[in-house]
């Protein structure tokens, strides 16, 4: 299974380099992952990583988990490990160091820097995410309304993002898109 | 790690075990829809008084300058300071495992649902709320930087955007240019 192998290691390359440089969590490395997973490898459309998005939005957990429901598109059960892995391994390491010498920099300024010089990096990956999730979801008239009426609905009232999710769901069964 | 007592939380704060770690955290990704950190907040200051609100924010405050999901940045390090390896290992665990599982019970009915046409229009559906969920993210992220006047962080994060977003840049060039600007930048400014 020479094929399969090689599909391994484009998911564990994927996903340990988006790990690696992801800043401001999971939601800013979204276009990265579009682009390889759709863009560069061709494992999927634009529909499908939408709606796989969508899902892993719906449940519950960290954002992380995201890549486990790609790889297992992709592969099957090893592909979603192997990507939650590649995902999570490499942050994690560099955390686990970082937790043996954290007392000394805790109140350092070089953190203190590093952190206010990210958060614009952040606003524009996070930007981009948006905008690549809605490119690739909004396909005609009745899903840009549903992107419109979300976004007004959690923008402007307090009601869970949970919530907006289980409507369109409930409007998606109607069969109106 | 036993012996170096000062790299811990202060002494007061409880330690718990590594089973501890890993229901707590199973328990913060079961109920985090959305946003995990608000329930990770929850349940380690307020339910478990494992932390003060202080020491929360202290700990985070780290985990946001390091790469890789924040809360999971958190399991790590909350994770090793109170049980060692063995403790980030169960706090990972416990806030992957149980949605890795979910995730690929539901990939599996996605794969099956391929001949309903009906879920056709449910995914659709869902995946265009998710967008507006993100656009909603992301324009609370623009409108909270952009209180103040016109700043060299503002056009970073103009150009990173067009970088990522509208550009489709590989993500390596994207920060190899950006985190160091954005760094210099603020360092610049606090000068």
């Amino acid at each position: 299974m020479k094929d399969d192998g090689g599909i391994y290691v484009a998911l564990i390359a994927t996903f340990a380099m988006c790990s690696v440089i992801a800043v401001g969590g999971a939601n800013s490395t979204v276009p990265e992952m579009h682009r390889q997973v759709v863009d560069v490898h061709a494992w999927m459309g634009d529909r499908t990583f939408s709606e796989l998005y969508a899902i892993a939005q719906a449940a519950p957990g960290p954002n992380v988990v995201f890549t486990s429901l790609l790889g297992h598109y992709v592969a099957g059960v090893p592909g979603a490990l192997v990507a939650i892995v590649a995902m999570c391994a490499p942050s994690c390491t560099i955390a686990y160091c970082a937790a043996r010498l954290v007392d000394r920099f805790r109140e350092a300024r070089w953190r203190i820097v590093i952190q206010a010089g990210l958060v614009p990096v952040t606003i524009g990956l996070v930007a981009s995410s948006a905008l690549v999730v809605a490119r690739a979801a909004d396909h005609g008239i009745a899903t840009v309304l549903i992107t419109a009426a979300s976004f007004a609905l959690c923008y402007w009232t307090r009601i869970p993002p949970l919530l907006a999710l289980v409507l369109a769901a409930a409007l998606g069964l109607t069969g109106v898109v | 790690m036993t012996k170096k007592e000062q790299s811990g939380p202060s002494a007061a704060s409880p330690r718990p075990g590594a089973a501890e770690l890993f229901v707590a955290f199973a328990t913060i990704a079961a109920c985090g829809f959305g946003g995990v950190l608000a329930w990770a907040r929850h349940v380690i200051v307020k339910k478990r008084g494992w932390l003060s609100p202080e020491e929360f924010n202290e700990q985070f405050a780290l985990c946001q300058v390091l790469p890789g999901g924040n809360i999971l940045n958190f399991a790590v390090m909350y994770g090793c300071r109170c049980a060692g390896a063995l403790g980030s290992l169960a706090a990972v665990l416990g806030l992957v495992g149980p949605p890795v599982i979910l995730m690929i019970i539901a990939g599996i009915l996605y794969r099956g649902s391929g001949d309903l046409p009906i879920l056709h229009g449910v995914f659709a559906s869902l995946a265009a709320a998710a967008a507006g969920l993100l656009i909603a993210t992301a324009v609370q992220m623009v409108a909270a930087s952009i209180k103040s006047r016109l700043r060299p962080g503002h056009i970073l994060a103009a150009a990173t955007f067009l970088a990522a977003g509208v550009l489709r840049l590989p993500l390596v060039w994207v920060m190899a240019v950006a985190a160091p600007v954005g760094v210099a930048l603020a360092w610049w400014e606090q000068r």
